[in-house]
């Protein structure tokens, strides 16, 4: 049994690979918005594959675990290791989804101050390393008190979409660069949800605990 | 080493995982578990091997007993019919009953008792006779001759134990013929002859093959519905197959009872997560 432990820990730590990947994504695909830097948004379109990649290994490598029959915790980590992993995929194509608007954005002069969107990405990335790091030190407090912050970057993203239906409204010059902005702002506000989703995966390993659908409230059976 | 979260049921000081019947979150009705083994220790000889147990078993579930080799599953399963009994110098105290009735009571007849609790060991061990004479020999014992209820019982406890179709055509031929996971079920056949209430199995699968376990597996589970079964096995992902609880023991001691599926995802005692996981035992 000993083998399988160590496999369990090579497996949690390609997760983390992945998951530092997926980060860094989101990092560089709001720098290349800020900055309208077209180099770094091709970069980040250019290397969504590499999170593809981690996501079938892992998935295969899942499968190979689960086929030992593992139990208890273990058996939570991997299944929960494959959804994580498709989460942290997810969180790449939409950094990717970032880096193209940020293409169709840089032909033309910023459509107003970003303010609220490198907000909604700071907010979004720190979600998503405290559910990351919940999952790396089992500290479920910290998992938990990321469902709430998921509330607040969706009313940013409702607010953005207001705010930019109204610049459509003003001229037509205006809606290639607001549609844009709200894919950007919706992609931000799915990372957020991806992240609280890897926070509430963080809770199940660790506790057993299904806090999914609940805002942190004990599920009853 | 047992832990309590719940208000324990009376005169159970029971663990905190004890499985709910089939309700959820209503309140059980009022009716006694059906076995209880209370506050039960049992020594062979000087040695104690079994400490202050408190344990409901439901009626018509599969319950499965886990552990480390010693730990005591296999001596607490042949207590339920007294098996030990047989043993030279044994001692026990607390109690076992059944449907509320102490199997220890000076009334009770042992054979009756093993009757109502039939068994099956690890190693299949059909006797060297016919097919037909291995079903029917506790009846021919209790001097039972009548022909057509004896045939009756033999087709009724073969098609049960799931060996009709492949033994009907030979019942008369020496059932050390037949292959192991055959002869296992020809043992389950002749267990359940006597109609018996209760099914004690002590790794009835250790000694076959995967198909052959399959197949006792599959024949476990059309059995829950008319017996109480309760089984000793090392394999961890079989009573995660088959039982609807999972009673862990260690040195003697249970150390954490509840619902098969709560006890292989999310054990809540340590020592039994170390367990299951492989981490010792």
């Amino acid at each position: 049994m000993q083998i399988l432990q160590k496999e369990i820990a090579d497996f949690k730590n390609e997760l983390l690979a992945m998951a530092s990947h997926a980060e860094g994504a989101i990092v560089r695909a709001i720098k290349a918005l800020l900055e309208r830097d077209d180099k770094l948004a091709e970069q980040v379109k250019k290397d969504d594959y590499i999170l593809d990649e981690f996501e079938i290994s892992i998935d295969n490598e899942a499968i190979r675990l689960l086929s030992q029959a593992p139990l208890a915790k273990d058996l939570r980590m991997i299944v929960t290791g494959m959804k994580i992993s498709n989460d942290l995929e997810r969180i790449g194509d939409e950094a990717a989804k970032i880096a193209k608007c940020t293409l169709i954005l840089n032909k033309e002069p910023n459509l107003k101050e970003y303010i609220d969107i490198p907000t909604m990405a700071e907010r979004a990335t720190e979600m998503l390393r405290d559910a990351l790091d919940s999952f790396v030190q089992g500290d479920t407090e910290k998992a938990r008190a990321v469902q709430p912050k998921d509330q607040l970057v969706n009313q940013i993203n409702s607010q953005v979409h207001r705010e930019l239906a109204g610049y459509i409204a003003e001229s037509p010059v205006n809606i290639s660069r607001s549609l844009s902005l709200m894919v950007v702002s919706k992609s931000l506000e799915r990372i957020a949800d991806h992240a609280k989703n890897i926070a509430e995966e963080a809770v199940y390993i660790h506790e057993g605990e299904d806090i999914r659908h609940s805002n942190g409230a004990k599920h009853t059976q | 080493m047992e832990t309590m979260e719940e208000p324990p049921p009376a005169k159970s000081p029971d663990t905190q995982a004890q499985p709910s019947p089939d309700t959820t979150n209503e309140e059980p009705k009022a009716s006694p578990p059906y076995i209880r083994v209370q506050d039960y220790c049992f020594w062979y000889g000087e040695n104690q091997v079994l400490f202050d147990l408190n344990l409901d078993v439901q009626e018509k579930k599969v319950t499965a007993l886990i552990g480390p080799s010693g730990c005591g599953k296999s001596t607490l399963l042949r207590n339920f019919n007294r098996m030990n009994d047989l043993v030279d110098d044994i001692r026990h105290k607390g109690d076992i009953t059944i449907a509320g009735n102490s199997i220890y009571d000076p009334a009770v007849e042992i054979i009756s008792l093993r009757k109502r609790v039939g068994m099956v060991f690890q190693k299949y061990n059909p006797f060297p006779k016919s097919i037909y004479e291995n079903v029917i020999f506790s009846l021919r014992v209790a001097g039972r001759r009548n022909k057509a209820e004896l045939d009756e019982t033999v087709e009724r406890s073969l098609k049960k134990a799931a060996l009709w179709e492949e033994v009907k055509d030979r019942l008369h031929e020496s059932a050390l013929g037949l292959s192991g996971g055959q002869m296992q079920r020809l043992c389950i056949a002749r267990a359940i002859a006597n109609q018996p209430e209760i099914l004690l199995m002590d790794e009835p699968c250790s000694a076959l093959d995967p198909i052959a376990t399959g197949k006792i597996e599959d024949l476990i589970d059309e059995l829950r519905d008319q017996f109480t079964i309760i089984i000793v096995t090392h394999n961890m992902q079989q009573a995660t197959r088959i039982s609807d609880n999972t009673a862990f023991f260690y040195l003697g001691e249970l150390i954490e009872y509840g619902e098969t599926q709560q006890i292989f995802t999310n054990p809540k005692i340590k020592q039994t997560e170390d367990y299951v996981t492989g981490r010792f035992g």
